[in-house]
């Protein structure tokens, strides 16, 4: 690893550590919420897999949840606020190749994302007691799930020039997204049409995989899962290079 | 690299905003130690000029190279070599002072770099708020924090956009010292400023932009001599007249005297002595000299 990707990976992880409050804390807040909300209300009605509990399947897709999200917002919100504040120039002048620029700026959110996930895990402990069928699974779907959400998240923050772009693209593409993807129930619980639908949400397969790697079982393959999120993130970071190469909307 | 390859050069650059033409075939060499002046009123394209040698904007066509590194395709290289302080006052409101300078010098490959920070710091009278965070400075600290920030690497080649810009004078002198100091000390220096005596009393060459062309490029000394507009002015001796034959170009002043503007030393040697052999009484004489600024608004009309 270069001094240069280093320190641009040093400086994106002190920048979220230093308001852990916000960037750790109140996520894992958030899904403790769900959590309390959701169990309380659906634990005894809902099945989901046979032996499963509903909190239980649950807290995996929380964790996922959380991770994603927290991905996204660490490379989108420090790219758009870099832009907007005008300190961005901090990293371009510098002699920092594209492709340091974005392992940095992934690397980054993908450590965010594990530690807001890790901390939501940690707290439902109290509440639940999982299996851990497949260590190897929720690593591997953490990360590349991680990976995707902080591709993206570059992608977002780079292409909007306001903070209420980056608001419609979380609203209206991570949010929906995500929620559609099977945090809360099973995809088999779907009529057979939204069943359809959610097959072709790439983050249907990141949260099904990771939680094949909790149960030893999913709704689809955690091979077919890790092929999709492979995949995607593939397509991402090709797509997201391409913008850093060009100098999309980065350099005039 | 040898000492004459030029610490930038810059050869038929053009650049488009749209239909504005921001930059226009821009042509120029600044030789290694040198302490360049680019000047030009707003919107003349300085800015985007700099820019494209940091690489933050992309020339249309022409090339650029700092210390014989072209600015696109051996990037890394000319931009190690090359230290920017930015026009726009940027901070970082994450980070204290020596956070900002010890993660810039990590960008640029520098591990332990601390002696050389406290030199900076202490140049720039910045020592006390080293551990401040950019949040609670003053204006004209953020300035000079961005000035710290462009030297982390010692730059051979150090551009100052508009770094006195809404700076106090006493700040600007010490900055001004010690921007001296790294240009004596081999540093080449491009500046851009609005103050056209700070240009002038630092800058041994000049160039002006206009419409993002260049309009003049020469050694200050030249440029300030070159059109040796002088101004004569005289208070005549009481009871005196000015001769007939100088009635025509002489204007009178508001504080009572008579101008006569002159196009060389000799013609204004020429003046006296006639005036003399025509028995004006003289009681004061006063030789104005024409200062960067009535030569930049000159340039500019003609460039018109
Ligand atoms: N990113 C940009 N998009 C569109 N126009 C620009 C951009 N940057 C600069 N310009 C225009 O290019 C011209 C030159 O600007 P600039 O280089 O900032 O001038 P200066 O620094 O000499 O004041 C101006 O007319 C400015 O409005
Ligand atoms: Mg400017």
């Amino acid at each position: 690893m270069s001094m240069a990707l280093r320190t641009l990976l040093y400086k994106e992880l002190l920048r979220f550590w230093k308001v852990s409050f916000q960037t750790v804390g109140a996520p894992v807040l958030t899904a403790l919420l769900y959590l309390l909300v959701f169990s309380h209300v659906l634990d005894r009605t809902v099945e989901v897999y046979g032996g499963v509990s509903y909190t239980a399947f649950l807290v995996p897709g929380l964790v996922m949840m959380s991770l994603l999200q927290n991905a996204f917002a660490n490379s989108s919100s420090s790219l758009i606020q870099s832009k907007v504040t005008g300190n961005i120039v901090f990293v371009l002048l510098p002699p920092i190749s594209y492709r340091e620029f974005f392992a940095a700026y992934v690397l980054a959110a993908v450590i965010r994302g594990l530690v807001v996930g890790a901390g939501v895990w940690l707290v439902t402990l109290w509440f639940v007691e999982l299996p851990y069928a497949h260590p190897l699974w929720i690593l591997f779907f953490a990360t590349v799930g991680g990976a995707i959400l902080a591709s993206l998240g570059v992608i977002a923050g780079i292409w909007a020039d306001k903070f209420d772009q980056l608001a419609a693209f979380q609203n209206f593409v991570v949010m929906p997204l995500t929620f559609l993807s099977g945090v809360f129930y099973s995809i088999h619980t779907l009529p057979d049409f939204w069943q359809a639908v959610s097959h072709l949400n790439p983050f249907f397969y990141m949260i099904d995989g990771f939680r094949y790697g909790f149960f030893g079982q999913s709704d689809v393959s955690p091979w077919i899962s890790a092929l999709v999120a492979g995949g995607s993130f593939a397509v991402l970071a090709g797509i997201t290079l391409n913008m850093l190469a060009r100098g999309y909307k980065l350099r005039s | 690299m040898s000492d004459s390859t030029a610490a930038l050069l810059i050869e038929g650059v053009c650049k488009r905003f749209g239909s504005l033409q921001a930059l226009d075939h821009v042509t120029l060499e600044v030789k290694q130690g040198e302490f360049f002046g680019l000047l030009g009123p707003n919107g003349a394209g300085k800015t985007t000029l700099i820019s494209s040698m940091a690489g933050l904007c992309r020339a249309d066509s022409g090339s650029i190279r700092v210390l014989g590194h072209d600015t696109v395709t051996d990037y890394r290289a000319a931009r190690a070599r090359l230290g920017v302080v930015p026009q726009e006052l940027v901070f970082d409101p994450f980070f204290t002072v020596r956070e900002m300078l010890r993660i810039q010098s990590g960008y640029f490959g520098l591990r332990r770099n601390d002696d050389w920070i406290d030199e900076i710091l202490q140049r720039l009278d910045l020592e006390a708020k080293a551990d401040v965070n950019m949040r609670r400075l003053s204006g004209g600290m953020k300035r000079r924090v961005l000035v710290a920030q462009a030297l982390v690497h010692r730059p051979p080649l150090i551009v100052l956009d508009e770094p006195t810009a809404g700076v106090d004078v006493e700040l600007r002198q010490g900055l001004w010292a010690f921007v001296r100091d790294l240009n004596r000390q081999g540093h080449t220096i491009v500046l851009t400023t609005h103050y056209l005596e700070e240009a002038e009393s630092l800058c041994g060459r000049i160039a002006m932009l206009k419409q993002g062309r260049v309009v003049a490029l020469e050694r200050t000394a030249d440029l300030l001599s070159r059109r040796v507009q002088q101004t004569l002015r005289l208070r005549l001796g009481s009871g005196t007249a000015l001769p007939a034959e100088f009635r025509a170009v002489a204007r009178a002043t508001p504080d009572g005297r008579v101008a006569i503007v002159l196009d060389s030393a000799d013609a204004v040697a020429a003046c006296l002595a006639r005036m003399h052999a025509a028995g004006v009484a003289l009681d004061d004489i006063e030789l104005v000299k024409p200062d960067l600024e009535d030569v930049f608004i000159a340039m500019m009309q003609e460039a018109a």
